[in-house]
């Protein structure tokens, strides 16, 4: 590959040494990313592979016998596995579905030419840009069963009787806790497929209702056709992250009551620092990153696909 | 034109102005109830953290407290008698400063580097890397906390700020990678060759040529990177310990056990910890937005 290289780069006169081949360059700036990522990814991820095959309990120092896939084998045939997958999959399709949709009609919104656009728009990342752990805290507060906001509000309001228990009834919790995720991230969603919308030509839009089509029409099959690509990456980028919903979770309820909002996450950390079974949390954490590489892979092909056009 | 209207002079007879007159009342009523759902949450923290105890118990409860103070941000911040909690706030506050800080600038001088390479020097395995780079980033935590717990207290690095430096930089850096990839290929290459022509090294064309102009890119990630780093929790659960190294999040999960039901501490705690993230986001508006739309949504 080096001469293609030297071929482009014409010898400077007088220098006195030849510059390094271009792929000599590359490994020298790339080393040091290269270096901390070794450390800290690839090391621990070989440790914890290994972790993985031995039943280690910290409860019982020094004994750690081998179990081969022992700890693979019980978390995929444990109720408590799967309940947890399928409370981390609802939680995943509600809060996406839910984030999406909304996002969608926020981004409409502010693509409109209204008076007070500007302050949408300066305001919409707010919620946002609160740190998940205080935005996990607030709707605490506000969820909360004697003095919160929200009972307030809906019994002043007469909508309510008397004060409900939100995110201490096991069917409510997880509604509440995606509630919250849902007002922190569909900003995020309008703001990434406004981009999209501003990049559609207007004139294309305008020409649609020129040969009559009506607003929603246009949407319908001009609009949103074209920005398909890019809802659809927002949408695998959004379910992985929620498919691994630990912080707010954590915060808000602690994955109770009786393990009602206890995610895959939220299982995998109890098991380890709770249950002490360090091999089986490295077991769980391996089965929760392969779904999140497979989320991964299709995410950057995606991805890839939208570069090439 | 074709307008499907049964006057052809008059452009927009009523039924259609009423519809645009309707749509319009539409779009303004949507968008002002989107900005009170927006604003009405941060409100209510905002007031709570102010309030009088007395006030956030009442029923019902008057939105508008009766007894205003700052008491509350004055005992965790700069009061001058400082208790328990206080102190670990106030260590949380250095510490998060300190470590996201640290984790901006080290993962932006060594991402940016990488970035370099990826965007213009050509070497073999050159597009499996980065997409290996991504895979890191993307990663979820829970897979790697348990070797890093072990791994930090072999090297005597648990309850450090430094040991959080580097788990986060390892997160952070492939983000940066990604960003600043992106931004150096928009950059014409004919700026390179230039500067190469005229005797610069290839770090001399980074440095002298490349950072100037993508100086824009490098605000936005830095900014991001920032955001992340002060945003980041269950590492910080596992590896802090003391006030030696907890972060604001942990401090805030550590006030929500003792102070459970003192919530005026924990909103103020939380607007605390909220502000240099809002006001970063308000402030540095345009960065942010371009950063998230390059880095998440652009090839």
């Amino acid at each position: 590959m080096s001469q293609a290289i030297g071929a482009r780069d014409p010898a400077i006169g007088g220098r006195p040494r030849k510059p390094w081949p271009e792929s000599w360059v590359a490994a020298a700036f790339i080393a040091p990313a290269a270096l901390v990522i070794l450390l800290v990814v690839v090391v621990p991820l070989a440790r914890a592979a290994w972790m993985s095959l031995f039943d280690i309990s910290l409860v019982r120092p020094g004994d750690e016998p081998f179990v081969g896939l022992g700890n693979y084998i019980d978390q995929l045939t444990s109720g408590g596995f799967w309940a947890a997958t399928f409370r981390a999959l609802w939680f995943t399709v509600i809060s996406t579905a839910l984030e999406l949709a909304l996002g969608l009609a926020l981004a409409l919104l502010m693509d409109q030419p209204l008076r007070l656009r500007w302050l949408l728009r300066t305001l919409v990342i707010l919620p946002w840009a609160l740190p998940t752990i205080v935005n996990a805290l607030m709707w605490r507060w506000i969820d909360n069963a004697e003095y919160g906001a929200l009972n307030a509000l809906l019994t002043q309001l007469g909508i309510l009787h008397s004060y409900q228990v939100w995110l201490s009834n096991s069917d409510i919790a997880m509604w509440m806790i995606i509630l919250a995720d849902v007002w922190k991230m569909t900003p995020l969603v309008a703001i990434l497929l406004l981009a999209a919308l501003q990049s559609v030509s207007p004139e294309l839009v305008e020409a649609a209702k020129v040969d009559g089509a009506t607003t929603f029409q246009a949407l319908r099959h001009v609009l949103l056709p074209l920005i398909v690509p890019v809802v659809l990456i927002v949408l695998v980028l959004r379910t992985m992250e929620a498919f691994k919903v630990f912080d707010i979770v954590w915060i808000m309820t602690g994955g109770g009551p009786a393990n009602a909002t206890q995610t895959i996450a939220i299982y995998a950390y109890q098991t380890a620092y709770q249950g002490y079974d360090f091999g089986r949390g490295a077991a769980l954490g391996y089965l929760i990153a392969l779904v999140i590489m497979v989320l991964a892979a299709v995410y950057l092909r995606l991805l890839g696909r939208i570069g090439r056009t | 034109m074709q307008a499907p209207s049964a006057s052809p002079r008059r452009r927009r007879p009523l039924g259609v102005r009423a519809r645009i007159a309707g749509r319009a009342a539409f779009l303004y009523a949507a968008m002002i109830v989107t900005l009170v759902v927006i604003l009405a949450p941060f409100a209510w923290l905002v007031i709570s953290s102010v309030a009088a105890p007395v006030d956030l118990i009442e029923r019902p409860l008057s939105w508008i407290p009766a007894h205003v103070g700052f008491d509350r941000y004055e005992a965790l911040t700069i009061g001058s008698t400082p208790d328990d909690s206080a102190l670990s706030f106030r260590a949380a506050i250095v510490n998060s400063s300190v470590i996201a800080t640290t984790v901006t600038l080290v993962s932006l001088a060594v991402g940016t580097l990488a970035a370099y390479a990826f965007a213009r020097l050509r070497f073999p395995g050159r597009s499996w890397l980065i997409l290996a780079f991504m895979a890191t980033y993307m990663l979820p935590p829970i897979a790697l906390i348990l070797p890093l717990y072990q791994i930090m207290s072999a090297l005597g690095l648990r309850d450090t700020p430094l040991a959080l430096i580097i788990i986060y930089s390892s997160f952070v850096t492939p983000f940066v990678i990604w960003i600043m990839r992106g931004y150096i290929e928009t950059i014409s290459s004919e700026l390179d060759d230039a500067a190469r022509v005229d005797g610069c090294s290839r770090l001399g064309v980074l440095v002298r040529v490349i950072v100037p102009v993508a100086a824009p890119g490098l605000v936005s990630t830095a900014l991001l990177a920032f955001l992340m780093a002060w945003d980041e929790f269950l590492y910080a659960l596992i590896i802090t310990q003391s006030n030696a190294s907890k972060t604001l999040p942990v401090a805030i999960n550590d006030f929500i056990g003792r102070h459970g039901v003192d919530f005026g501490l924990l909103a103020t705690g939380g607007v605390i910890a909220a502000l240099p993230p809002v006001i970063i986001a308000f402030v540095f508006q345009r960065y942010i937005v371009a950063g998230l739309t390059s880095g998440s949504v652009k090839g």
